[in-house]
This record gives C-alpha cells, structure tokens and sequence, in this order.
C-alpha cells in the first residue's frame, strides 16, 4: 500500500495534554506525531541537499575563489597548463545562447498559449496541448543528436546562406560558418524550452477570470483586442515568470548544447562562430581537470552556474505565483 | 462596416492565424524530430541490437544491451532512494505544508527543479565518486535520485490535494488517527495520481545524460556491479553520436528511438492512467 515504514502506536504512552491554542486532535495521538516527524524528516531532505550544495560547491571553488577573485567572471583566458582561469567566454557564450533562445521561443510559446486557451476548437486543445508537451519528454540527449545530423546540415544547407547574402555585413553574422556554433545551440535550446513556457503561460492565461475577457468583448472589443488588452495584461506578470523559468531552463541546459555549440573558449559576437557554454565546460572538462586549480575552476563554474539559476528561478516562482497562487504549475515534468 | 472597424476585425483574423500558425509550427518541430528518429533509427533495430554487447572500434554489428540493461539498474537504484523520498515530501508538503517549513520546502523544491543536472552530477561527484576513488552507477543513481525528489514532492502534493476534504473528515469523525486517515484513506485515493506522478519522475530522469558524464561514466562491457562504472542509454547516445564513425552514428540513432520509446511509454501511460482514473472518478 505504502512504503513508508510507519510503525503501529505504542499504546502505553501518555497522550501528552493539549496545548491551549492548538487544535484538539493536533499530535496527541503518538501514531500521528510519529507520522508527522517522519514526514518532516523526509520533507527537511530537500532544504539539505541544496545547502550541502551551495556549501559543496563554495568549498569546491575556494582555492579558485582566493586565487582569482572576482575578475574570474570577466577575464577570458582560460589555460589549464598556465593556471590561469577566466570564465568570460562562457558566460557569455550561456547568456548569448539562451537570450538568442528566448527570442525564437517566446513568439511561438505565446502564440500557442494564447491559441490554446483563446481561439482554438475544442476538439484540438488537448491534442495540441499534448504534443507540444511531448516536445518536454525528448531527452536533451536525443536533442542533440538531432542538432548534429539534421539541423547543422540543414542549417548549412539552406539557412546561412540566404542568411549571409543578406545580412553577411553585419558583426551578428560574420565568418565562416563551419556548423557548431551558437546559431545552432540558440535553436536547439528554443525548441527545447518552448513546452516549458507554453505550458506555463497557457495555466497562467487559463487562470484569468473570463470576466475580463467579458467585459472587453462586452465593450466591442475584437477577439483578439480581448485577448491583448484584457487577458494577456491580467496575467502579465505569470507571463515574465513563465519566460523566466523558461530563461532558467535554457542556463542550465547541457547535453544538446554540448553538442551543437562547439565547445570554443572564445568570446565573438557572430552567431555564425562556436562558442562555449557553461554548463557544456563543466560536462567537458570536469571529469578530465589536469590540475587541482583547473578543478576549483570547474567549481567556481558550476557555482556561478548555479546562483543564476537559482536567482532566475526564484524570481520566476515569486512571479507565477502571483498569478497562479501556490500551484505547481511548471513543476509538472511532462 | 467602417473603415476603422474593418480595420480592427482584420487585425483580430490575421493574429488569430498568426498565433495558429505558431502552433503548428511547435508541433511540427515535434513531428519532425520523432519522423527523424524513426527514419534512421527503425532500420538498424533487430534482435542482436537489444542482446549483443558493443563490438570493437571498426567492426560492424553488436547492439547496445550493456547500455540497456545499465540504464535500467541506475534508474531502478535512482526510484528506489527518490521515490519515497519524494512521496514523503509531496505529502508533508499536502498535510502540514501550510506553515513556514512547507513554504520553505515547496519554495526550494521549486527551485531545485530548475537546478542545471549538471551540478548536481557535481553533487553526487563530491560525496560519492571522489570519497570512493572512482566512477561507479551508484554516484549515477544518487545524481539521478536527487534530481527526481523535488519533481516528486510537487506532484504527490498536487495529487493529495484534489483529495476532498469530506473524505478526510469523514475518516477523522470515525474516530481514526490523522495519520492512518493521511496514509489509508488520502493517500490511498491519491494513489493513481501519486504512481502517475512517479513514472513521469522516471520518465524524466531516464533521459538524463549530463549527471552521468563523471558519475557513471560508461563503460564498454556488460555489467551489473554497481560500484564499478556503467553505461546507459544516454550516456551511448552521446558517445557514439560524438564520435567520426558511420557506424556508430547509426547505432545512436537506433539507440536514440529506444531511449524515446521507453520515454515516451513510461510518460504516455502515466497520462493515460490519470485520465481514465479521473474520468472514472467523475
């Protein structure tokens, strides 16, 4: 029925007096206090695991930290041989790849969203809503070989050039394009959290009362002026927090990105050109660290890493919460 | 009909099409990957894919059942520490979640289950493959099972939650303790939803690769010696669609669409579960 080890109570214990203030039947049976301390103790696992994370990564980074300092964010060196370590390259390389992300993602999430929830028949909303979900449930793995085999050559093929005739001028699009590049890992990434968002957004969208779209509609608005004038500002600030969450994903993201970004330590702004991510360095470099340094390095990495995600999260959270109070809208994993 | 308002009622078709548009076209990358995965994958599965283990760099032939067999210890040991852990959690979390420890703790599973899984392989790295001296599927399952309690938590809670109240007080005015009406008769409504929740949670981590890389590392032979290292579906595919050679390239896409399939089976029953459970329940 259950596997927690929940033991019978023990008949011969007095039943503690209750506690003016508290609910009569709250803990004076000793099963019940058993139950709850249990719960408690399995609940109170999470909070740990993510101390003894931080504190492992900050002890982990230490001698990285007291070595380089704060410069270690923005200088671009990286030499294990030297013992010289800067994080620039991939940091921004992250930034760049999940910003250029949510600019493909945040068109198509919304616009699903506000189909589902708005516009579409009846009949089609849970398929649709179910594939795009699907699109969760790829491994970030199979994402990446994806990329390699089909998307590359695709992109090689009848992409860049079109892309270069037109806009080769420009910085964003200069250089050879030799496939592994932030292009590639930007969308990638944009289809990998596209069902994140749009799962949000739609709960966020489900959540307005219909009385605002009544009311609109009841003005004389059009459908659409509904939709833009009354829904989507009602629940603006779940829509920020659905972006965000979807911003986080894409931080953290590691396989798929590995695979198509090229792994380059260098810092360029065309999205033609490889570059380096994060998470991609940890994935690459931390099993094989040369030198204790280039480990703390690592560290510091997955530490940095790791606050962003964390400060994107939680703003993420605070701000879907707002709209959708307490749910665990977006925790769902498909 | 005015100007202005044909105008206006323009505008509401054209963005109507347009946000439809963008809908299929999310769909559409959907179709297009498992298309892909099915074109070059189907063709190279047949009976010694799933039993024979990898052959030698530059032969052909061989399967991937070290991978196979690999992915189902590390996942089986990651459900058997996440599981009730998760499940304890979601139900401290519905039961006696309303104070400031259940905000606490849905806060932080949250945003635990936005953590990149690469740090927490960095996690299970630190406390089990360093102070072991070496890679092995134990540290991969801990990774895994790590990542899987917070997505458990929430679920379980949300689960427990559509239990109505009547039922509970029900229980409770025929004099049971809260703790046998939390376990016999909540939990136990919630159960359908509850397993539902956990085969998504294995769903999800079954995929994972990132954790692996300096947990379980992989390994070439067939094994099932936990403290040794293991490979696992993943953790080939990367390998193999990494490396220069035509053969290998084929067998990860094979391997690719089994991962997807087991994938795909675990989360796509667990929808089909829950939806029959509440149609029957209305």
């Amino acid at each position: 029925m259950t596997t927690l080890p929940i033991e019978p109570p023990a008949a011969t214990q007095p039943a503690r007096p209750v506690t003016p203030g508290r609910p009569a039947l709250l803990g004076r049976n000793t099963g019940d206090r058993l139950y709850r301390a249990t719960l408690t103790a399995l609940a109170l696992v999470l909070p740990l695991l993510l101390v003894t994370l931080l504190a492992e990564l900050v002890v982990g980074a230490w001698p990285a930290i007291k070595r380089f300092g704060v410069p270690f964010v923005w200088t671009s060196v990286w030499d294990p041989v030297a013992g010289v370590f800067g994080a620039a390259p991939m940091i921004f390389g992250t930034l760049a790849s999940s910003l250029l992300a949510l600019l493909i993602a945040v068109p198509l999430a919304l616009g699903v969203a506000i189909y589902l929830t708005e516009f579409s028949p009846k009949w089609l909303r849970q398929p649709i809503a179910f594939l795009v979900e699907l699109l969760a449930a790829i491994p970030s793995v199979v994402y990446g070989l994806w990329g390699i085999f089909v998307l590359i050559p695709f992109l090689r093929g009848y992409v860049v050039p079109p892309l270069r005739a037109v806009l080769g001028w420009t910085p964003l699009f200069s250089g050879v394009f030799y496939g592994n590049s932030l292009l590639a890992g930007g969308i990638i990434l944009a289809i990998m959290i596209v069902p994140y968002i749009a799962a949000v957004s739609r709960e966020v969208l489900l959540a307005v009362p219909s009385s605002q779209r009544e009311a609109a509609l009841g003005m004389g608005a059009t459908r659409w002026e509904a939709v833009w004038t009354a829904v989507v500002p009602y629940g603006r600030a779940g829509l920020i927090g659905a972006v965000i969450l979807g911003l986080g994903r894409a931080l953290g993201e590691t396989m798929a990105v590995t695979m198509v970004i090229g792994n380059r330590h260098d810092i360029s702004l065309s999205v033609l050109q490889p570059a380096y991510t994060m998470a991609a360095a940890i994935a690459n470099e931390f099993s094989e660290a040369v030198t204790d340094l280039h480990l703390a390095a690592m560290f510091e990495v997955g530490l940095v890493l790791f606050v962003i995600t964390v400060i994107v999260n939680a703003c993420a959270r605070l701000l879907i919460w707002r709209v959708a109070r307490g749910t665990a809208v977006g925790s769902r994993a498909l | 009909m005015s100007g202005r308002s044909l105008r206006r009622h323009v505008t509401s078709g054209l963005m109507t099409g347009l946000v439809a548009a963008l809908s299929f076209t999310a769909v559409l990358a959907l179709v297009l990957i498992l298309g892909d995965l099915i074109a070059k994958g189907a063709s190279s599965l047949n009976w010694d894919f799933f039993t024979k283990n990898p052959v030698p760099t530059g032969q052909t032939g061989g399967g991937v059942a070290n991978a196979i067999v690999g992915t189902g210890v590390i996942v089986g040991l990651a459900a058997l520490f996440g599981l009730p852990v998760g499940v304890g959690t979601g139900l401290y979390l519905a039961e006696y979640g309303s104070g400031r420890l259940g905000w606490v703790v849905r806060f932080v599973a949250d945003v635990l289950n936005g953590t990149p899984s690469i740090v927490i392989g960095i996690f299970a790295w630190t406390w089990l493959v360093r102070p072991m001296k070496g890679y092995s599927a134990l540290a991969g399952s801990a990774a895994l099972a790590a990542l899987m309690v917070p997505m458990i938590a929430r679920t379980t809670e949300e689960m427990v939650r559509l239990v109505p109240h009547s039922l509970r007080e029900a229980a409770l005015a025929l004099g049971y303790p809260r703790w046998r009406t939390s376990l016999r008769v909540v939990a136990r409504t919630a159960l359908a939803g509850i397993v539902t929740g956990c085969l998504v949670g294995v769903a999800r981590i079954a995929g994972e690769t990132a954790p692996l890389i300096f947990t379980a590392l992989g390994n070439q032979n067939f094994t099932t010696n936990i403290t040794q290292p293991m490979q696992t579906l993943p953790h080939q595919i990367y390998e193999y669609a990494t490396g220069p050679f035509e053969e290998w390239h084929r067998l990860a896409w094979a391997s690719a669409l089994v991962l997807m399939g087991l994938v795909l089976l675990l989360g796509v029953t667990a929808r089909w579960a829950i939806r029959q459970r509440h149609g029957a329940a209305r």
